[in-house]
């Protein structure tokens, strides 16, 4: 019996975006801890293909991948959705108007089943600002989608020197307990 | 004693001018990468002649040493700089922390501490009430950090930042004078310059 969420080789989620990151050369890791994120962050800091970063605050992250990308190394910033609600000015002040393809890979919380009221709340300002920065992104809701969109998200992202952010849906990460 | 093994307590270091300290830097120089943080950080580094290296920063407020961490780790050969004022850096000093996590050797700091936020109507900040940036930088585990006794002492740790033996942080006390000019305001510009300006020789057509 294969776990929902699972392609037919029984890949998961983080697998597969461990594979995408690979194929596509984004080498630096930049991430402030969430538990939705800790598999993908376990197999990341376990693979010597990768250099992680634990900086405290989420704008930390993104200038660190900032100047990574100025100086030819590609990166991405892991954070969950209350991180991302800190990140509205260095990503108008820096990301946009300097053109940095900031790749950015956000876990959902706060929606569908979530029990923490602040997560709650802050999880209906991400899409707002993202829209209101017109910053590319897409929710993934199954695995068959993690390979296809987060590829070609990345690819965008450096192809037209944006930000994206790609953003891990409950119905992802958290059906079926799959991880 | 050598020059950079001079530690002046933040007391006892002079109040220098912070144009006359950048074009100190910059005259040293050879290929290596500058990072002007917000304000007149960047503009004093405009001021002090462009170069292809320098990367002037208009807006995110205290990035401006995580974006010189990562032109540093992204080109390990490389010296980069990152000039940051007291106001700035008090806003990131988690990143104090990351910088000694990474032990990037080619990384220098340079904080210019006037205690105040000089742009914006030079409101105090909290040097003015005796918070220590150097030693904040030490506790943050960058053992390498001194206070510039004066212009020659600068030089000297300046001096040894290019030697890429750090990560190494420079505190400079500096006047309230304005800054000897207005960086040029166009991001797209600045960026494109910087990645041609660093691009690896190999690289380069």
């Amino acid at each position: 019996m294969t776990r929902q969420n699972e392609t037919p080789t029984g890949e998961t989620w983080s697998e597969t975006v461990v594979r995408v990151l690979k194929a596509n050369e984004v080498r630096l890791v930049a991430y402030v801890p969430d538990k939705v994120l800790a598999p993908l962050i376990k197999r990341i800091e376990s693979d010597d293909f990768f250099t992680v970063l634990a900086p405290a605050r989420e704008e930390e992250a993104v200038g660190l991948v900032a100047g990574a990308y100025m100086g030819g190394l590609r990166g991405i910033v892991l954070m969950q959705t209350s991180g991302f609600a800190t990140l509205p000015n260095v990503l108008a002040s820096l990301a946009l108007p300097y053109r940095i393809p900031v790749l950015m890979m956000i876990s959902e919380r706060g929606t569908i089943g979530d029990f923490q009221l602040g997560q709650v709340m802050v999880c209906r300002t991400m899409r707002p600002i993202l829209d209101s920065m017109n910053i590319e992104h897409f929710a993934i809701q199954r695995q068959e989608d993690v390979e296809f969109v987060a590829d070609r998200m990345i690819r965008q992202a450096f192809a037209t020197q944006a930000p994206a952010a790609m953003i891990l849906s409950p119905l992802l990460t958290n059906r079926g307990g799959a991880q | 004693m050598t020059a950079t093994t001079i530690d002046t307590g933040r007391a006892a270091a002079k109040v220098m001018n912070r144009s006359e300290l950048t074009r100190l830097l910059v005259g040293k120089l050879a290929d290596q990468a500058v990072i002007g943080g917000i304000g007149h950080s960047n503009f004093d580094l405009w001021a002090a002649g462009q170069r292809p290296q320098n990367f002037y920063m208009l807006g995110s407020m205290g990035l401006a040493v995580p974006i010189a961490l990562g032109v540093a780790m992204a080109q390990p050969q490389r010296g980069v700089f990152a000039l940051e004022g007291d106001g700035s850096l008090l806003m990131e000093l988690g990143a104090l922390g990351t910088v000694a996590a990474v032990g990037a050797r080619n990384l220098a700091i340079v904080v210019w501490d006037n205690e105040s936020y000089q742009i914006t109507g030079k409101q105090p900040t909290l040097t003015s009430r005796g918070v220590d940036l150097v030693a904040i930088a030490r506790g943050a585990g960058l053992r390498n950090s001194h206070w510039a006794a004066d212009e020659a002492h600068f030089g000297a740790l300046v001096d040894q930042a290019i030697k890429q033996e750090g990560p190494i942080l420079i505190g400079a006390r500096t006047d309230g004078s304005p800054p000897a000019g207005v960086t040029e305001r166009d991001p797209a510009k600045i960026r494109g310059r910087f990645m041609d300006g660093i691009k690896p020789a190999a690289a380069q057509p």
